[in-house]
């Protein structure tokens, strides 16, 4: 008989937690950003067609970092989960904060249970009405959620980018102010981020009942 | 609830219907077993009545009365039959009033689950088929006497042209060339607006017209209401053009309607 190797259950976390970070590092970052009207998702993204940023519902929306497909199922659960909801109760019940504690238990589950971790972290972004504010919740691979009331970054370089765009950071900025700080910190000291290379999308609350927009090349090359 | 996540052969795709079947909760299962009508076990429910569509020179126009009646009895004098399916199409309902405006709250779910889940729009056509599917998936209600037959409508972007679609009970799908009135008073309507009707209206002309049409569906049709002046009851008009579905404010649709009635009040007791 064969006797398995122990290892210890800290080793078996911390070996899993590195597996998802690596795959995450190795994508681009991305920021969402309370600004005056709504909320900003910027992210670095050259493709067109792949899209790190999307609408769930009326006042939410999603985006990912890390593995394109992995992202992408959550994404689609998370519009099926919405919808689903919106139409046994009503538009008014669906909510972000429901919404991320789904997201938090499946890829809690997934990171204890499944053979590998999903290498992703998202953010869930709800536009405020009236009294209520607007919130961001950063989901992480192993089901860990933050609530934030200013900015999120997510990504590898998250660090880094957090600090630049904290330095500015004012909540009642204007979208297009907002936008120029989110490139130039997404960019860092070196790099020059140009329309191209960006994908950007807003909740404004001047959308009526889809807030969400996404804000295509012409667009952006007129903000920047 | 958890997270609906499903193995890659179970996916339901784009699909709400499918989506809804798949989690053990589909909208079209029958209500009781035994099949037979419901009105012959004296039950009643509320019906919705006419509504008319026609093109124009930009778009098409689609307009529904505000009444729905049970048997002889009038069940609700604001009722709404005319709603935005999406950003450029318009759905309107005859028949059974609430399995109907529940088909188009899942007709609605449906286009939006699609095009937020692939990025893109479903095409007119697209659109028309789902649609067609629903009512064909309603059959073994409609045998028991809960029939729903909407009237579909909408600018179709690839083609450029607005487009008009009428079902029958088993989901038949047909498109018609300029106009189409479904429900009680649609006969009446119908007749109306293939009097009035020329090529290229403007949409103005197409709104009064639409008007007229139901106007003289309810002078014909009891189960019909035609303009209540005195509660300030009106049609609910729509329009759908390359911008998009617009619904006409209560202001603009009260002083069409009394333009049409000033201009029948001119001919007297004759008619």
């Amino acid at each position: 008989m064969t006797v398995p190797f122990y290892v210890a259950p800290e080793q078996v976390m911390k070996d899993r937690a590195d597996y998802a970070r690596k795959g995450i590092s190795r994508g681009r970052s991305l920021i969402g950003s309370i600004y005056k009207d709504g909320i900003l998702l910027t992210a670095e993204n050259p493709s067109r067609s792949l899209h790190k940023v999307s609408e769930i519902y009326d006042r939410i929306a999603f985006a990912g970092v890390g593995k394109y497909n992995e992202f992408d199922q959550l994404r689609v659960a998370g519009i099926r989960h919405a919808d689903t909801k919106g139409f046994t109760y009503s538009r008014d019940d669906v909510d972000a904060r429901s919404l991320a504690n789904v997201y938090a238990q499946y890829l809690g589950q997934v990171f204890t249970h499944e053979m590998k971790p999903m290498e992703v972290e998202i953010l869930v972004a709800e536009l405020g009405i009236d009294e209520f504010p607007s919130q961001l919740f950063h989901i992480l691979y192993d089901g860990t959620v933050m609530d934030e009331s200013r900015f999120s970054v997510l990504g590898g370089d998250s660090e880094s980018i957090s600090e630049r765009f904290g330095a500015d950071y004012q909540p009642d900025w204007s979208l297009e102010v907002a936008l120029g700080a989110a490139v130039r910190a997404l960019g860092g000291p070196e790099r020059d981020l140009g329309p191209r290379d960006l994908e950007v999308a807003i909740l404004s609350k001047n959308n009526g009942r889809r807030a969400f927009d996404r804000l295509g090349y012409p667009a952006l090359e007129s903000l920047l | 609830m958890a997270l609906p996540v499903f193995e890659t052969r179970e996916d339901p795709g784009p699909n709400f219907v499918n989506l809804l079947v798949r989690s053990g909760a589909s909208p079209f299962e029958p209500l009781c077993a035994s099949g037979s009508e419901l009105s012959s076990k004296g039950m009643t429910f509320p019906h919705g009545t006419t509504i008319a569509a026609l093109r124009y020179a930009d778009g098409i126009v689609m307009a529904g009365d505000r009444r729905a009646t049970e048997g002889n009895f009038i069940a609700h004098r604001r009722i709404e039959k005319v709603f935005a399916a999406d950003r450029y199409s318009v759905v309107g309902i005859a028949g059974a009033a609430g399995p109907a405006v529940e088909m188009v709250r899942l007709f609605q779910t449906q286009l939006e689950h699609y095009e937020k889940v692939e990025g893109v729009n479903l095409s007119l056509e697209g659109k028309a088929n789902q649609l067609s599917q629903m009512i064909r998936a309603n059959l073994s209600m409609a045998m028991q006497g809960l029939v729903i037959v909407p009237l579909f409508a909408g600018w179709d972007l690839q083609r450029k042209t607005g487009r008009i679609f009428t079902y029958d009970v088993t989901g038949g799908r047909y498109e018609e060339v300029a106009y189409h009135a479904i429900g009680s008073g649609g006969k009446d309507a119908r007749t109306t607006i293939k009097l009035g009707i020329k090529e290229e209206m403007s949409r103005t002309d197409a709104v009064s017209l639409a008007i007229s049409a139901l106007y003289e569906a309810a002078d014909e049709d009891s189960a019909t209401g035609g303009p209540d002046l005195i509660r300030g009851i009106y049609p609910i008009v729509a329009t759908v053009d390359r911008t998009g579905f617009s619904k006409l404010t209560d202001t603009e649709v009260a002083a069409a309607s009394q333009a049409v009635i000033t201009l029948k009040r001119s001919a007297g007791e004759a008619q």
